[in-house]
């Protein structure tokens, strides 16, 4: 059977030497937790494909390619030196010293994926794909974007490589997020607004889907995060790896252990799966998913798929899903334009029935007043996605001893955010 | 021999191809659709296909999209669908095949949908998003339903993986004829002549084309090489664009009128089974 082997995928992805030495002290053996997904893109139940035969021939040649290009020595060194040169990692694992005595338990440290180029970790799938249409020979690219983030990440390789770009975005989307829309537009993407559906990052997937299908042949469909039909789950994880990767090096080098808890919040999933991944035969690091609990758990208030939803179809896989009794998709709500999503990824479902990783959710409300929190005591604006996971940090740092150590994910930073953000604290910035 | 392959015998013993147009269940309503079901088979569709509104297709365009939308924002539930269907005279109609996506199938409960769907009198199932891979033993189950349950073969289909499709194919062959999704097209891809031919010495089953096709000018075209066509977004632009529900089952009724006639005169692929 043909396993994604863990240990060598992070030894090609790692960008520094001594990166390679925290990946030497994982475990070599493969768990059941870490052995997945099969060669069906299988995740215990979970993963698989559930799309239209026309867009088979393109997933089985994406999974191919990207078969081909872990084994490639070449393309791990272009991967690695792009990371470095380019978006600028390994970026810092720093300690909050204020909010960790503000908070008074635990210390919380932060990744600092807000200092990657585009200020989020979504570059790091963006460039890993961008190489990978380059190998299949692809002269053009499609994305999807919910905030926006991820299609700036898509636009931003694409002008790095030359290659046309088609951003599909939800109208509601490109109404909310102008800023992120011109960038995009800045540099050379073109975003076509989606008008279907709800018109919102669900109905952009959808879009781009369906485009993909009929474009197949010349064009490669950079997906955002670890949702799809295989291989997009496993591969948008592996890219996303070197989050947790670098984490786990800075924790020997730096506190000389790995930590107590990792903190991560959940939409799709893509940040957390980087995270978790390397650490998920590590069982004396707990590893705690946050998805966003809006404004309550009744339907159409939240979007905490793995906290309410059950297993269901959606875009391509099977995975906890917010449906309603007929099967039809329920409309999701959060502060967060990240977070927003009816479905996630199904390596978090399974990791989730394994027991493995715990899920909880954070409301709008709370997840503000981190934002406002981490602002103040560290002098840092967190994207509101990434206050989700601060705010749960901060509940847990306060139940924890002092010598304990809290990870955070800082998933990027909230530039993006302070027009929404000032716009809930009665102001007007326009 | 089953409803549906009777169909085909019948069609081919006159020499001609036979028409399956496709409609959303609930668009504009229930009620409506009941009679433009009727329309259809009266007008002289074989087969009709009956779209399950769902709130995320992939596979379909923007026509059929959008009805899916009107429906469900109209309040269209599976329930109500199979009640719909338990009161049409299906024994003596055309065979009716339910296009639905699995999303839907498996939040009803798969055993529940098929036992549902065959009580009701659909004669097969069309599942455009479970591959062969993942449709597993529903084969079997959908067959000891007394369902065919329709395979959909690709232009990207290669043809080691349309051998292993074909192994569990029941009633006919679902045949997309361009790579994208649904959608009425101007003109048909040459490539789909070939790919029919290489179909035809592969099974027995009737071959269907669709996706793509918009009306009577692309039957010829497919003539000794498909055994029917299938027609959905132009009916279901016709159905929402009419002024009333009379008007919706007046204007479907004319188009599969002149279906029907295009049809007449074109033959079918050589079948062997």
């Amino acid at each position: 059977m043909v396993v994604w082997a863990r240990k060598n995928i992070m030894m090609g992805l790692c960008p520094t030497p001594s990166c390679q030495k925290a990946v030497d002290s994982m475990s070599s053996a493969s768990s059941e937790l870490s052995a997945v997904p099969d060669e069906r893109g299988r995740f215990g139940e979970f993963g698989r494909r559930y799309v239209p035969e026309t867009l088979m021939y393109a997933l089985d040649q994406l999974t191919e390619a990207w078969q081909e290009a872990r084994s490639d020595p070449q393309f791990h060194e272009q991967y690695r030196t792009l990371l470095r040169d380019y978006v600028g990692r390994p970026n810092p694992l720093y300690f909050a010293e204020r909010l960790t005595k503000t908070c008074g338990g635990a210390q919380i440290w932060f990744k600092r994926e807000d200092l990657n180029l585009t200020g989020a970790h979504k570059i790091n799938n963006t460039i890993g794909q961008i190489l990978l249409t380059l190998r299949m020979g692809k002269t053009r690219v499609i994305a999807e974007t919910g905030a926006g983030q991820h299609g700036v990440a898509t636009a931003t390789a694409c002008a790095r490589f030359g290659l046309p770009c088609v951003v599909y975005m939800g109208e509601e989307d490109v109404r909310r997020q102008k800023l992120n829309v011109f960038n995009m537009e800045t540099m050379g993407a073109e975003v076509r607004p989606v008008t279907t559906g709800s018109r919102t990052l669900r109905d952009a997937i959808n879009e781009a889907m369906r485009e993909w299908m009929a474009s197949v042949r010349d064009t490669h469909y950079i997906i955002g995060s670890v949702v799809g039909p295989h291989p997009f789950p496993a591969m948008v994880r592996d890219f996303q790896s070197v989050i947790g990767t670098e984490t786990r090096e800075q924790c020997l080098d730096r506190i000389g252990r790995l930590p107590d808890e990792i903190v991560a919040c959940v939409g799709g999933g893509s940040n957390s799966a980087g995270m978790f991944y390397p650490f998920i035969d590590d069982s004396s690091v707990a590893l705690t998913g946050v998805e966003a609990g809006g404004r309550g758990s009744a339907a159409g208030d939240h979007a905490s798929t793995l906290t309410w939803g059950r297993p269901g179809v959606l875009h391509g896989s099977y995975s906890y899903v917010l449906q309603d009794d007929d099967g039809q998709t329920q409309d999701v709500h959060s502060i967060s334009a990240g977070l927003d999503y009816p479905g996630v990824g199904p390596e978090h479902s399974f990791w989730k029935e394994s027991g493995r990783v715990t899920y909880t959710s954070i409301s709008d409300d709370e997840a503000l007043q981190a934002f406002h929190t981490m602002a103040r005591t560290e002098g840092i604006l967190p994207a509101i996605e990434s206050s989700h996971a601060i705010a749960w940090a901060l509940k847990s740092a306060a139940e924890r001893r002092p010598e304990d150590v809290v990870v955070v994910c800082l998933s990027g930073r909230g530039d993006k955010d302070v027009h929404e953000v000032a716009r809930l604290t009665g102001r007007d910035l326009s | 021999m089953s409803k549906t392959s009777d169909v085909f015998h019948r069609a081919a013993g006159e020499g001609r191809m036979t028409f399956m147009p496709f409609v959303t269940a609930g668009d504009p309503d229930l009620a409506t659709t009941a009679r433009v079901l009727t329309a259809l088979h009266d007008a002289g569709a074989d087969l009709i296909e009956l779209g399950f509104p769902y709130s995320d297709p992939i596979a379909d365009g923007p026509v059929i999209q959008a009805s899916y939308t009107r429906a469900l924002n109209a309040g269209v539930t599976v329930d109500a669908i199979f009640r719909m269907v338990d009161d049409l005279p299906t024994d003596t109609m055309a065979p009716l095949f339910a296009m639905v996506s699995f999303a839907i199938v498996f939040r009803y409960g798969t055993d529940r949908f098929l036992e549902r769907s065959a009580a009701c009198g659909f004669s097969g199932l069309i599942i455009p998003d479970l591959s062969a891979e993942e449709a597993g033993d529903l084969n079997t189950r959908t067959e000891t339903a007394g369902l065919d349950l329709v395979q959909l073969i690709a232009p990207t289909t290669a043809a080691e993986r349309a051998d292993t499709i074909l192994r569990t194919a029941r009633g006919f062959v679902y045949c997309i004829s361009v790579a994208g999704t649904t959608g009425a097209r101007r003109e048909l891809p040459a490539e789909l002549a070939d790919q029919l031919r290489e179909l035809r010495q592969k099974t027995g089953l009737p071959l269907a084309v669709g996706f793509g096709i918009s009306g009577p000018d692309q039957v010829k075209p497919l003539a000794g090489a498909a055994d029917g066509i299938i027609v959905g977004s132009a009916i279901v632009r016709r159905i929402a664009e009419a002024a009333d529900a009379d008007a919706a089952v007046q204007s479907a009724r004319e188009f599969a009128r002149q279906m029907a006639q295009a049809v007449a005169g074109v033959a079918p692929s050589a079948r062997t089974a």
